[in-house]
């Protein structure tokens, strides 16, 4: 099928099989090897991108659910020479080992903040009413679909909490 | 993956008579489960028909005071929604009780309710399953059940329904909307959504070939307390072993609904009049006719240690 996408601000235009995930299609078609294949099944979170906004795992995502969205990637984010706060926090604050996860966690560590500024309430946001903290638990819980095998989680953590409060 | 057409569909009508007329033919919304059970060739639809172009994506109120929640509104949408959190915080509880932050924001009102079990066997295709295969037998039965039903369960199928919002519905008493593919309408209260397993495990809703959902309402709020207790082996992101949904107003009396335990979202009305006596009473009478296995057992006083942890916040 064909299919039109803007990938990190630039328009694409695809020929896929249906049954391409948007992780596929990112990584195998065009050459966008920064999203990670970990389990392939919305577990593990390293598939993280930003569609229209909002992060979701790529891996149960069929590409042509996607025609017309705004796609970004870790290219997108930042480049080696031009780093977005996020990677650059990272860096600063070791938020990984192996790096596997790191493009993933990172996706989705800048949309947890965006969340908590649109006021989306987390499974440990005591007052539904009230304004939601940046507390660590709070991160912690909404990063919880990001698994990290190298245990960097107190340092990813400690990350956000400095780009959030920048 | 067995291979597939695709087609977005452009009217619920259409939507609704492609997948009655074409054999195969499933909805697509969020994908977050369709496509995880298509990757392992669990589910092998041979067309998709994408529902997300079409216009249910709003919360509106309605004119009784409640709010109708359109199929395709996310997870994420519907938990943040100002007056869900107001009138219905059960409800926002339960949802971010469930998946993750990425699944949430993909994962539609219906699709939800339509997730499938997460029994161990059901997803290991090299073992017989009832529900995977009808008449194949049943791995869990006299195999590893800790996660399985207790209760509603049967000779054929032990497992449950697994998701946490159509707990905190079944409280609220929430009515599913759907269009049949003739173009009628039909009103479906959450407790008769869900069916028990029975003889026909594969049959899990009572939604025909072809019915699409379009909304769900909730009637007037109803005040009190609201509370999604939910026990699991990490603190996020996993499923639930027992959880426990409960509205209770200042003289203890209420609604409670147990998830984990059952085909459904198990509420009995019985039980839940007993609230005011305190959880042994209501956790005994509603799990009257349990059968759960040695290695669930646990699951019972679980849950009425669950709902005695609600009433005391309650009284606080
Ligand atoms: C790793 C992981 C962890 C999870 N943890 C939890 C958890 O803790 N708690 C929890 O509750 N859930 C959990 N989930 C499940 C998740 O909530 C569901 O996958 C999601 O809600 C399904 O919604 P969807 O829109 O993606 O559905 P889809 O996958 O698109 O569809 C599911 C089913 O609904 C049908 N369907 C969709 N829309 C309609 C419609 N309008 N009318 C009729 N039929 C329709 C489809 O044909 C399909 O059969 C988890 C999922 C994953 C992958
Ligand atoms: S409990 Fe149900 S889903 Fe699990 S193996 Fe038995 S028949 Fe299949």
């Amino acid at each position: 099928m064909p299919l039109r996408m803007k990938i990190n601000g630039e328009a694409r235009e695809l020929e896929l099989d249906t049954r391409t995930t948007l992780l596929d299609a990112l990584r195998e078609h065009l050459q966008l090897t920064g999203t990670k294949k970990g389990c392939d099944h919305g577990q593990c979170g390293a598939c993280t991108v930003i569609v229209n906004g909002e992060r979701i795992n790529s891996c149960l995502s069929l590409a042509v659910q996607h025609e017309g969205d705004e796609i970004t990637t870790i290219e997108g984010l930042g480049t080696p020479g031009d780093l977005h706060p996020m990677q650059a926090a990272f860096v600063k604050h070791d938020g990984y080992q192996c790096g596997y996860c790191t493009p993933g966690q990172i996706c989705s560590a800048v949309s947890v903040l965006k969340e908590i500024r649109n006021g989306v309430p987390s499974h440990v946001t005591d007052d539904l009413a009230g304004d939601i903290g940046l507390s660590n638990i709070e991160l912690r819980e909404r990063m919880s679909g990001n698994i990290c095998r190298c245990g960097a989680y107190s340092n990813i953590a400690e990350a956000m909490t400095e780009v959030a409060e920048a | 993956m067995r291979s597939f057409t695709y087609e977005r569909a452009r009217t619920p009508a259409e939507a609704a008579s492609a997948v009655a007329t074409m054999r195969g033919a499933k909805f697509l919304a969020g994908g977050t489960n369709l496509l995880d059970l298509m990757k392992l060739e669990i589910e092998a639809p041979s067309h998709l028909v994408d529902v997300q172009d079409l216009d249910f994506g709003e919360i509106a109120d309605t004119d009784d005071g409640g709010i109708r929640i359109g199929a395709m509104v996310s997870n994420t949408m519907l938990s943040a929604h100002p007056r869900v959190r107001r009138d219905y915080a059960v409800l926002t509880r339960a949802i971010q009780a469930g998946a993750s932050g990425q699944l949430r924001n993909k994962a539609t009102t219906a699709g939800n309710l339509l997730q499938r079990t997460r029994c161990s066997y059901f997803y290991d295709t090299n073992m017989p399953c009832n529900k995977r295969r009808p008449g194949d037998g049943c791995s869990a039965i006299g195999g590893s059940s800790r996660q399985l039903g207790v209760i509603g369960i049967s000779d054929s199928c032990i497992a449950t329904y697994p998701g946490d919002m159509a707990v905190a519905m079944r409280v609220l008493d929430a009515v599913v909307e759907t269009v049949t593919p003739d173009g009628s309408t039909r009103s479906i209260p959450i407790a008769d959504f869900h069916r028990l397993w029975g003889d026909t495990p594969q049959e899990e809703t009572v939604l025909e070939r072809g019915e699409l959902i379009t909304a769900v309402t909730l009637p007037r709020p109803r005040g009190g307390k609201h509370f999604y207790h939910k026990v699991r082996d990490r603190r996020s992101y996993a499923f639930a072993l027992v959880s426990v949904a409960a509205v209770i107003q200042d003289d203890q009396t209420g609604q409670v609904a147990f998830g984990g335990v059952a085909p459904k979202p198990w509420r009995v009305p019985e039980a839940e009049e007993l609230l005011p006596q305190g959880a042994a009473a209501v956790v005994s009478r509603a799990f009257a006719e349990a059968r759960p296995t040695d290695q669930n057992k646990f699951k019972i006083p679980l849950a009425e240690r669950t709902l005695a942890g609600i009433i005391a916040d309650a009284r606080s």
